[in-house]
């Protein structure tokens, strides 16, 4: 059974094209992250599925029911938004109670059904304080206890964790996927924060420009990017453009192997390679046999953050960066010659 | 505070109600020729009850007053609702344009209403000065709502929306509440507005059928009594249980203080 179907849906503002034929189904019970730059249309979807925006075409399913000319108070759908808006001159319990009181819920068996949200979200006996009284975590807390009350076909977020400082945001994540997996709620995110979306979800789908690119789960979308945006969009990536020869890539003089099928001789590709995936040693120190690419490089400049180190390099005309562990205390000097090497499989073949 | 502040404050405090109080003070004198000394007595009140057309025109004054307030905040609350949450054309021009009328001189947007009433078989009287005073206070309350309505976040009615309100009840249980001290504000603005209202009234009032501004005009152009003090006492110590009434109720600054 599926939670949320959106079939060709688009969506124009004026001239401007928010949404162009969107067609994708969110699995009941599933997180899914939308992940996008702003103006993706990230926000717009989701807003499409609250049914706060009507869209141009398409269609809108919610548990199995057309929901496209549903108005948004009738779609039993449950929304956190980015500023919590929170009722200011209601109570902590009447704010949660507010949509159980529209569907008819109300005195004894309502008071219950807030006290148990109030649980799940970690605030109990927090009801009869004011949203003014609580801090930004807290009054996060109960707008997703508000929106999980009525027991949604749908929870949707936006970007609900974007106003929260740093630490909090983490410990949001986790009581986050702990409130959805408690539930079983099938939730669509909007984030334009990657880490935020790997770590939360079942499910990315990356947005450029109103199209979905590319949606999966979230190491199949980070290992194998398809489109250079998305592999840039998620993390970080070398990209490798050079000409197809005998089932292989030639870049900078270097004969490039992948696992991905490539398009016949002669025709150009580029190849994505994440900076993590790249194995750095001097020129002169004895190779590992074990990858199949290696390329020579210049180190241009090095990073040091402590823990880790990021190599900028050059190879030819190329710019490469490259990050590795500060395993052994001496990171490589700037202008010393190095071998970059890495795995045919960690070659991946991106669209434009 | 340091003691200059506080000899500043207090003599802000008297300029404002000095003459105040001395107003009020001489409508308990007895000399009818404000002379001293002080000479305690209530005549001007005994006085007063038996002025009719003074009395008339002090109730003629508070009616036209609250039933200005009460047409000027609705037509204006729905105006403002309609210049901040919707979008149409010509909405920036609209709002641009509620500005003017609160910075025309009332001599000339009087004399205006007068040649308008006149040439569109309205006429004179206190029908016309209700028009005439809604007509002035709208802008106020559109503007003093609107503030609200700017503080007022767009996403509580949609978080109500969310949760299964229709808008109209959306409306009612989320904005409405919350725009409630801007409205009884701009109520009281247009209140003020129509009580404070001499030259538009003056144009527009037939003789015998007037507000208390103007008949105390008229009264001083015949000869002063302190019957005039003792009636805007009255009034005074009325609107000012108004005011303070309302800034309990409210306390300035006060959307979703309530707590």
């Amino acid at each position: 059974m599926s939670g949320v179907d959106v079939t060709g849906v688009a969506k124009s503002y004026g001239a401007t094209r928010v949404l162009t034929d969107i067609t994708q189904s969110f699995e009941s019970g599933t997180f899914t992250s939308l992940l996008g730059p702003s103006g993706s249309g990230k926000t717009t979807l989701l807003r499409i599925v609250a049914g706060f925006v009507a869209p141009d075409e398409g269609s809108v399913r919610i548990a199995g029911a057309d929901v496209t000319g549903v108005p948004v108070y009738a779609r039993n759908i449950g929304m956190v938004f980015q500023s919590y808006a929170l009722f200011p001159h209601m109570s902590v319990a009447a704010n949660v109670g507010f949509g159980l009181g529209r569907r008819g819920i109300r005195g004894k068996a309502a008071r219950a059904q807030v006290e148990e949200a109030l649980e799940m979200v970690r605030l109990p006996g927090f009801g009869a304080r004011h949203p003014k009284q609580l801090s930004g975590g807290q009054q996060q807390r109960v707008a997703l206890a508000r929106a999980i009350v009525i027991r949604p076909d749908v929870l949707l977020l936006d970007e609900p964790l974007s106003a929260l400082d740093r630490r909090l945001r983490q410990e949001m994540q986790v009581e986050l996927l702990r409130i959805q997996r408690e539930s079983g709620l099938t939730t669509i995110f909007v984030t334009h924060d990657q880490e935020e979306a790997l770590t939360l979800s079942d499910k990315v789908a990356i947005l450029d420009r109103g199209r979905i690119v590319q949606m999966g789960r979230p190491a199949e979308v980070y290992e194998r990017p398809r489109t250079k945006f998305a592999a840039e969009f998620l993390g970080d990536a070398n990209f490798l453009t050079g000409i197809v020869r005998a089932g292989r890539v030639e870049i900078a003089g270097a004969a490039i192997a992948t696992e991905d099928r490539l398009p016949p001789d002669g025709a150009t590709v580029t190849l994505a390679v994440r900076p993590e995936k790249i194995a750095i040693r001097p020129a002169d120190a004895a190779g590992s046999g074990a990858l199949e690419n290696s390329l020579p490089a210049t180190v241009a400049s090095v990073i040091y953050t402590g823990t880790a180190l990021t190599y900028m390099l050059r190879s030819g005309d190329l710019s490469l960066k490259v990050f590795a562990q500060n395993s052994d205390g001496s990171p490589l000097a700037e202008g010393s010659a190095v071998v970059l090497s890495w795995a045919a499989r960690h070659s991946v073949s991106v669209e434009g | 505070m340091t003691s200059l502040a506080r000899i500043f404050l207090g003599l802000v405090l008297v300029f404002l109600y000095l003459p105040i109080v001395v107003m009020a003070a001489m409508g308990f004198n007895a000399s009818p020729l404000y002379a001293l000394p002080f000479d305690f007595s209530t005549h001007w009140y005994e006085e007063l009850a038996g002025n009719g057309r003074l009395i008339e025109a002090g109730w003629n004054s508070i009616w036209l007053a609250v039933l200005t307030a009460v047409i000027a905040t609705a037509l204006g609350t729905l105006a403002a609702l309609a210049l901040w949450r919707r979008t149409f054309r010509g909405r920036a021009i609209l709002r641009i344009l509620l500005l003017p009328p609160i910075a025309i001189p009332w001599l000339i947007t009087g004399t205006a209403m007068l040649v308008f009433f006149f040439w569109t078989g309205i006429g004179r009287g206190l029908h016309a000065m209700l028009i005439g005073h809604v007509a002035l206070a709208i802008p106020y309350v559109v503007l003093v709502v609107g503030t609200g309505l700017q503080t007022l976040r767009a996403d509580l009615e949609e978080a109500a929306m969310s949760l299964g309100s229709t808008p109209i009840h959306a409306f009612f249980r989320v904005t409405l509440p919350l725009l409630m001290p801007s409205i009884v504000g701009a109520a009281l603005f247009a209140f003020a507005v129509s009580l404070d209202q001499f030259v538009i009234s003056y144009f527009l009032s037939v003789p015998g059928m007037t507000t208390l501004p103007v008949e105390i005009y008229s009264a001083i152009r015949k000869g002063f009594t302190p019957e005039i003090n003792a009636i805007s006492t009255i009034l005074l110590v009325a609107s000012m249980i108004v005011i303070l009434g309302f800034a309990r109720f409210a306390r300035p600054g006060g959307i979703g203080e309530r707590s």
